[in-house]
């Protein structure tokens, strides 16, 4: 067996022909070269790279990459990803898609692939809005913000879209965001290793119709106090002084300030691996203000992926009928001869 | 049990064809014994059609009208392409399966009835208010009535079965009684019980019992005073099976497959009547099927064309009320020309409609239900084995053409069953598929942005002379490209919104769609080639229709008969035909939907013969609607 290297790629060599015209300043920009720089590093070609995505700004990504590309239709993309997957199980495939297109026409296919556990890779850029059909509240926007088809304020529950992850037993749930581009690749480089269904959420700000909407995290200055960075086997600190924690009393998860209100042992250690998926589910609950919003892995874990599964019922199916042959497909039933 | 052996000599009375129907409770085990008298008919060389009747409800109550469950068979000496339109005999096994079928037996036709269940009770749940066994009210048919049960009984007691088991047996029993009465042998169907019960010693034992007992019943008491012979049909040599519309359709798919040399990936979502290629396509791993149970009809349709995306055959089944659903996914096909077989086996609608019952309402639907102008290419199966040839025309349509396909089936087909000639495997058409491997472009190609006519750039909707873009597959190096659903700019495919460039993609998407004439076959005249009336059916309506024209051209009338099964585009000589002729008849079984096409596209004045109860056309029907032209 002769193996060919893979060619050394740049950044540059992820980039389309195509013109980018997502509006000055939007987050997917910063999403987008985050993506150029990992997938140039990843040891796998180029040409099996398939990014699919739904409908939206978010959606346009697959047009700005140099790979193969599918821009479907509303909140569908999980179901061509996942027919891709079944026709050539060994391509890499990404879906991108927004909080409308993801979480609310296309909720239930969302929640379906990540049950499967098929080996797909779900980015869902959250703008809490409707960007594309310029500015509507979305499933992710808070109680009380303010859009054209909410002018009183929504007055809807926002979507936790990590519990709804998890509550789908996906495999790999992580946050990042567009403002912290160190920590959007090295997320994306673990997304890209994970085999099978995975989710990422990733905080995008939209310029436009939801300027803002993420400062708390994004703003340099607040980020330390308003955002958790989980990190496996590590304690959860957070913090200007990195003296807060989280600490469990009873079933109900706290802020407390190490060295005033415990020591340090008291505070929870991430563990991404855990076979309960409860703490990860309490992490995915943390909202500002009350809680540090949780970035990172979450859960991490190895279970059969659908094409390994299907896979393995194909060989079986081979294996105990030999080759299809369709002579003999034909006459699995009662035959009589005509003279 | 000592059988006397008859002394009178057995009188028989040769017929041309038969049709019976056995009728019962859903749990009566009727289509089992129905089946086995089509099987044990088809062996014994007579030709066959058959038609199941099912409840919607799996399970409704016990003896009420809403449980009854039939299975008609038709066997004949001669051609046969119905299973009938009246019953010679009618089988039923209680009052309720006598309320819902008695209006199809034939006057003067034989009615056999199990006397054992019309107590009291039995007659309230099917509403009779009086016993029809005595107040006289069958008097104009041939009525045997037998103690099924008590009968059946006695013939099991020995079986080590408890009571209820043995009763289940009583449908054997009763096809025994059709067994003797029409001089069919049992040895087909106790080599049946054999394969089936095997490893149920018990009831297979109690089945062959009820089996022989319902028949040595017969032969015992001369339960007729004549039985009925029916002759070997002349049928073309040749090795044959029985075959459903549905199962024809999965067995077409996955030899198209495979003389394409291509995995099919299947998604559905389960559907009556549709459900059953699905569950075909499932057991067939071993022939590279992969088969996905979607979350719904809308993934259904996304993930087969995620499928075609990736160089797989993309197969989607369903019903009416799925298609409504795949819509927009059929679009997205549309618009980025890639393959796509959609079954959708008909049923009555609109909404839920009639989920068990046939109709061919979908026509438009298919040809116009979604947005935009979004030419799909349709097909119609137009016999239960027809459906093989069609599926595997569908493959051969979407993969040469880049487009979607519609397969029109319906109920009546899907679940009907006619006898296979088997084809021989080396002789079905190979169909050829090529990816590309490298770029395309070439200076000839003029210059668009992003350098097309640039050499060694890939161009992924430059066309092929019948307008068809090249079907390159994610895993090939350096033609990495992006489609999607905006419109495309011609050549290049990249997003474009002029107003020009759309008018010519959607010209051309048309036009590639009509292209697909030029290789399918011609419309066949049958009957009159010229003439007075010219009978036009598309879908299953065929044998009906055949068998109607052939009928009234017994009264010296010039008719012609054509029937499409290519509906989009519609056979190149089809204008031609309708110029032979001077009136049009259409019948459909829906208001009128391939009538409004034709009227439309052909300026013909047809006529429709329309009937829309989720019942097939009986022959009658359709002999009825053409003497309207010669009075
Ligand atoms: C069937 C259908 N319904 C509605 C639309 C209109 N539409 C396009 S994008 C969109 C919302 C997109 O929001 P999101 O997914 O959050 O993406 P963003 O633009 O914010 O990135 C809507 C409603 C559509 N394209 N298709
Ligand atoms: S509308 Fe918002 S999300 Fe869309 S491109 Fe502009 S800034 Fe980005
Ligand atoms: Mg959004």
């Amino acid at each position: 067996m002769t193996v060919t290297a893979l060619p050394t790629l740049k950044p540059a060599d992820f980039a389309s022909d195509q013109e980018i015209r997502w509006c000055p300043g939007c987050g997917d920009y910063a999403i987008l070269a985050q993506a150029k720089k990992v997938l140039s590093t990843l040891p796998f070609p180029k040409e099996k790279m398939v990014f699919i995505s739904g409908i939206g700004c978010s959606s346009r990504f697959p047009y700005y990459l140099n790979t193969y590309g599918f821009h479907t239709i509303h909140g569908r993309a999980p179901t061509f990803a996942t027919g891709l997957k079944l026709a050539q199980p060994d391509l890499m495939v990404w879906v991108v898609t927004g909080d409308g297109d993801g979480l609310s026409i296309g909720g239930n296919h969302l929640i379906h692939a990540l049950r499967r556990n098929i080996d797909i890779k779900i980015l869902l850029f959250n703008n809490e809005i409707y960007g594309l059909t310029k500015g509507q509240y979305s499933p992710t926007s808070r109680l009380g913000t303010k859009t054209k088809t909410s002018p009183g304020g929504s007055i809807e529950a926002p979507i936790r879209s990590l519990s709804l992850a998890l509550a789908a037993e996906a495999t790999f749930v992580a946050r990042t965001m567009d403002l912290d581009p160190g920590h959007t690749a090295s997320t994306l480089q673990r997304v890209a290793a994970h085999k099978g269904s995975a989710f990422v959420e990733i905080y995008q700000n939209c310029k436009i119709f939801n300027d803002g909407v993420f400062n708390y995290v994004t703003d340099k200055a607040l980020r330390s106090d308003n955002a958790l960075y989980l990190v496996h086997g590590k304690p959860m600190i957070f913090g200007k002084e990195n003296n807060k924690g989280i600490r469990l009393n009873g079933l109900d998860p706290e802020v407390v300030t190490i060295g005033k209100d415990c020591a340090l042992d008291d505070i929870l250690v991430h563990d991404e691996t855990a076979a309960n998926p409860m703490m990860a589910y309490l992490l995915s609950r943390f909202s500002y203000p009350d809680f540090p919003e949780v970035f990172g892995v979450l859960r991490y874990v190895s279970e059969p992926t659908y094409d390994e599964l299907m896979a393995k019922q194909m060989a079986e199916s081979l294996a105990k009928r030999g080759k299809g042959d369709l002579q003999k497909l034909f006459r699995n039933d009662d035959l009589w001869t005509v003279e | 049990m000592v059988v006397n052996t008859p002394t009178s000599p057995r009188k028989f009375e040769e017929v041309d064809s038969i049709t019976i129907r056995f009728a019962g409770d859903s749990g009566d085990g009727m289509q089992v014994v129905g089946t086995q008298l089509t099987n044990v008919s088809a062996i014994m060389g007579n030709d066959i059609a058959t038609f199941p009747d099912f409840p919607a409800e799996i399970r409704a109550p016990a003896g009420t009208l809403a449980g009854v469950s039939g299975f008609q068979v038709h066997f004949a000496s001669t051609d046969i392409h119905t299973p009938g339109d009246s019953l010679n005999c009618l089988v039923v096994m209680n009052p309720a399966a006598l309320k819902t079928n008695l209006k199809d037996l034939q006057p003067g036709g034989i009615l056999i009835v199990n006397s054992d269940s019309f107590g009291i009770t039995d007659l309230a749940k099917a509403k009779y208010a009086t016993n029809p066994l005595e107040d006289g009210s069958l008097k104009g048919y041939r009525i045997v009535k037998v103690a099924i049960d008590k009968l059946n009984r006695e013939a099991v007691k020995d079986s080590n079965l408890a009571l209820r088991d043995g009763d289940r047996c009583k449908n054997f029993f009763a096809l025994g009684l059709v067994f003797w009465m029409f001089e069919r042998s049992q040895e087909t169907t106790i080599k049946w019980l054999h394969s089936k019960f095997g490893k149920k010693p018990d009831i297979l034992q109690a089945n062959i019992k009820a089996l022989k007992a319902g028949y040595n019943y017969g032969e015992t008491v001369e339960l007729m005073p004549i039985q009925y012979r029916v002759a070997k049909a002349k049928i073309a040599p040749g090795t044959y099976r029985k075959i459903t519309g549905n199962e024809a359709l999965a067995m077409g798919l996955v030899a198209a497959c495979e003389l394409a040399n291509k995995n099919m990936v299947c998604a559905s979502y389960p559907i009556t009547p549709a459900t059953d290629v699905l569950h075909q396509l499932a057991d067939m791993k071993n022939f590279g099927v992969k088969t996905i149970q979607a979350e719904d009809e809308i993934a259904a349709v996304g993930m087969a064309i995620g499928a075609s995306y990736g160089g797989a055959i993309g197969v989607t089944g369903t019903s009416g009320p799925g298609v409504c659903l795949k819509s927009e996914g059929i679009n997205l096909a549309v618009m980025t020309e890639l393959p796509l077989v959609i079954i959708d086996v008909q049923r009555g609608g609109p909404s839920t409609g009639l989920p068990t019952k046939t109709e061919q309402s979908d026509l438009l639907q298919a040809f116009f239900g979604r947005n935009g102008e979004s030419p799909v290419a349709i097909i119609a199966p137009k016999t239960p084995v027809d459906c093989f040839n069609i599926a595997f025309e569908a493959i051969r349509i979407a993969t040469e053409f880049m487009v979607p396909v519609f397969i029109l089936s319906d109920g009546y087909i899907a679940n009907g069953a006619e006898p296979w000639l088997i084809p021989d495997v080396n002789k079905l058409p190979k169909i050829k598929i090529n990816h590309p491997t490298g770029p395309n472009s070439e200076a000839s190609d003029g210059v668009h942005e992003n350098g097309a006519g640039e050499p060694g750039k890939f161009l992924p909707y430059k066309r092929n002379d019948n307008l068809v873009r090249p079907w390159a597959i994610p895993g090939t190096v350096g033609l990495e490209h992006r489609i999607g659903g905006i419109e495309k700019q011609d050549v290049t495919g990249n997003i474009n919104y002029e107003p020009a460039n759309h008018e010519l993609m959607v010209r051309t998407r048309a036009k590639k769609v009509a292209n697909i004439a030029k290789t399918i076959p011609d419309l066949t005249i049958e009957g009159d080639q010229e003439g007075e009336l010219l009978v036009i059916g598309w879908g299953g309506t065929y044998g009906t229709i055949a068998t109607g024209v052939q009928k009234a051209r017994l009264n010296g009338w010039k008719i012609g008969q054509v029937h499409f099964q290519y509906l989009n585009p519609f056979p190149k000589n089809t204008a031609d035909v309708f110029k032979k002729f001077k009136y049009f008849l259409v019948p459909e079984l829906n208001s009128g939907q391939l009538l409004l096409l034709l009227r439309g596209m052909f300026l013909i004045d047809a006529k429709g013969l329309n009937k829309i109860q989720g019942k097939p056309f009986l022959v009658s029907e359709i002999v009825d609607g053409i003497q309207l032209f010669f009075k």
